[in-house]
């Protein structure tokens, strides 16, 4: 369960981009987050995934009240939200290989062997073969690093995805194989998802309630 | 007809590149014949640092002495191969130095941001604020001559353009997405600065601290010429130059002149390298030489 309850947040204390904000996505509920370009949705979802502290309101997260952000949120409350990000040029690590790339969620927290096998299966199911694997991101096209970003974010078995215009950059093939990829994955694991975008029809079709930006919700 | 024309920038580029490859392959030579004579003859021919024959002095260039001798009768040839094996030394560990101190402080800054980053940076500035030679010679004046405090002098002066290198690299790194990603993935500070940040910086780190060794060898050079850095007896290209200032003025021109070329050819043909590999690292701004 995520609550974000009156949220102000932003760039620069005097002109917040987003003010008194409140969303909750229940656990394993869909939330489809529709608006125009610049309204704040990307900073609400950074907000979401504990990377960006806002300047007032609260955050709770599976009961929990948000205290820290960034390197001061608890590593387990921090790897408990995955993020799929809009441009993967910009969320990839340029110097590391796609199958490094997935694995480095495992390495940074210790479970590298544990996770292995997990790692395997998410690369298979993104439809990243062994050769796609072995390259780096200026080898490969913006839809196949998105398709290891979002096995990156799954690594970890998040119990809420945060996909901020996931599929912004990708085309409709593309963008309907990583959709079923995550709704796999949550029909598994029961994950809650929140999905940026400003595509409607795409929103409606995926999230169980689509919600437009700013709303005055809760 | 467009499509059977060379495109322009090939034909604008060649020329450039010949005088490149010409660069490259005259810096390269030169500056691995200074670090073989460097490497080699002090292996092959010692050199007696405190020997003197008054009976050969300030012989001119012949057979037997081929760059002369000095007003002490010592071999010029030998002593200025010795000067340079030290000139080198110095060069690579102080510029080694530098940039390690630079590299630290400038991720510090970078990777902490915020206050930290305000504080450090700061007392960046007054550090600069400070001449260079004044504060190597303070650093030298409190140690007894030698090598090290030399290192010490110029490592400890010239890290800061590294640190700034380094902070405004890691500065523009740590707001990208995949930074995020990697906090988002439960990485520590440690591991972000370690995996992510250090091997972005790496390339223009050392690529800086290559471009200090000239100078660290020139920063030497002043000191010992100025009578701080090397012992007097020692062979080093700056007491060569300072000693053989007298005899300048009555004309016998080789125990300068030949000391003074060891100093400036090496470290022409290290910066001719350096200035090729940042042409590679960042094509668009042109390398001019940095002394």
């Amino acid at each position: 369960m995520l609550e974000l309850s009156r949220i102000t947040a932003g760039y620069d204390r005097r002109a917040p981009v987003i003010r008194d904000v409140s969303l909750t996505v229940a656990d394993g509920e869909a939330v489809g987050l529709l608006g125009p370009s610049g309204c704040g949705k990307s900073t609400l979802a950074r907000v979401a995934a504990l990377l960006h502290r806002p300047e007032a309101g609260t955050v709770r997260l599976a009961g929990e009240t948000v205290r820290g952000y960034r390197f001061r949120a608890p590593r387990a409350l921090r790897t408990s939200v995955g993020v799929v990000f809009q441009q993967p040029r910009l969320a990839a690590d340029p110097r590391l290989t796609l199958r490094e790339l997935i694995v480095e969620p495992a390495a940074a927290t210790g479970r590298s062997r544990e996770l292995a096998g997990r790692a395997a299966e998410l690369a298979e199911a993104t439809g990243l073969g062994a050769s796609l694997l072995r390259r780096r991101p200026h080898e490969v096209s913006d839809g196949q690093l998105q398709r290891a970003c979002v096995a990156r974010a799954l690594l970890l078995s998040p119990t809420l995805l945060v996909c901020d215009e996931m599929t912004a950059m990708l085309d409709a093939s593309t963008t309907a194989a990583l959709v079923a990829v995550v709704e796999e994955y949550r029909r598994q694991h029961d994950a809650a998802l929140l999905a940026v975008g400003h595509d409607r029809v795409l929103l409606r079709r995926w999230c169980d309630r689509v919600t437009e930006f700013p709303t005055a919700e809760g | 007809m467009a499509l059977t024309t060379e495109p322009t920038w090939h034909a604008r580029g060649a020329p450039r590149r010949g005088t490149r490859t010409l660069r490259v392959a005259a810096s390269a030579a030169l500056a691995a014949a200074a670090a073989l004579a460097a490497l080699l003859v002090p292996l092959l021919l010692p050199l007696d640092q405190q020997a003197v024959d008054l009976t050969a002095k300030l012989l001119p260039p012949s057979a037997d002495h081929l760059f002369g001798t000095d007003e002490l009768g010592r071999d010029v040839l030998l002593r200025s191969v010795y000067g340079l094996r030290v000139s080198l030394t110095v060069g690579i560990a102080a510029a080694l130095a530098a940039s390690l101190l630079g590299l630290a402080v400038g991720c510090l800054a970078g990777a902490l941001g915020g206050r930290t980053d305000r504080l450090v940076m700061r007392a960046v500035d007054v550090f600069t604020a400070v001449p260079h030679l004044l504060m190597g010679i303070f650093i030298v004046a409190m140690f007894r001559p030698g090598i090290w405090p030399v290192v010490a002098s110029v490592g400890l002066t010239h890290w800061v353009s590294t640190a700034r290198i380094v902070r405004a690299e890691v500065l523009s790194l740590r707001g990208r997405p995949f930074v995020e990603a990697a906090i988002s993935g439960g990485a520590s500070r440690r591991r972000v600065v370690t995996r992510h940040l250090l091997p972005a910086v790496l390339p223009q780190a050392g690529l800086a601290a290559v471009l200090m060794v000239p100078h660290a060898i020139w920063h030497e050079s002043a000191l010992s010429f100025l009578g701080l850095g090397i012992p007097a007896h020692q062979a080093s290209l700056g007491t060569m130059i300072n000693g053989a200032r007298g005899s300048l003025a009555t004309g016998d021109w080789w125990p300068t002149l030949f000391p003074g070329l060891f100093i400036v050819l090496p470290t022409l043909a290290i910066a001719g390298l350096a200035g090729v590999w940042r042409e590679r690292i960042n094509p668009r701004r042109r390398s001019e030489l940095v002394l």
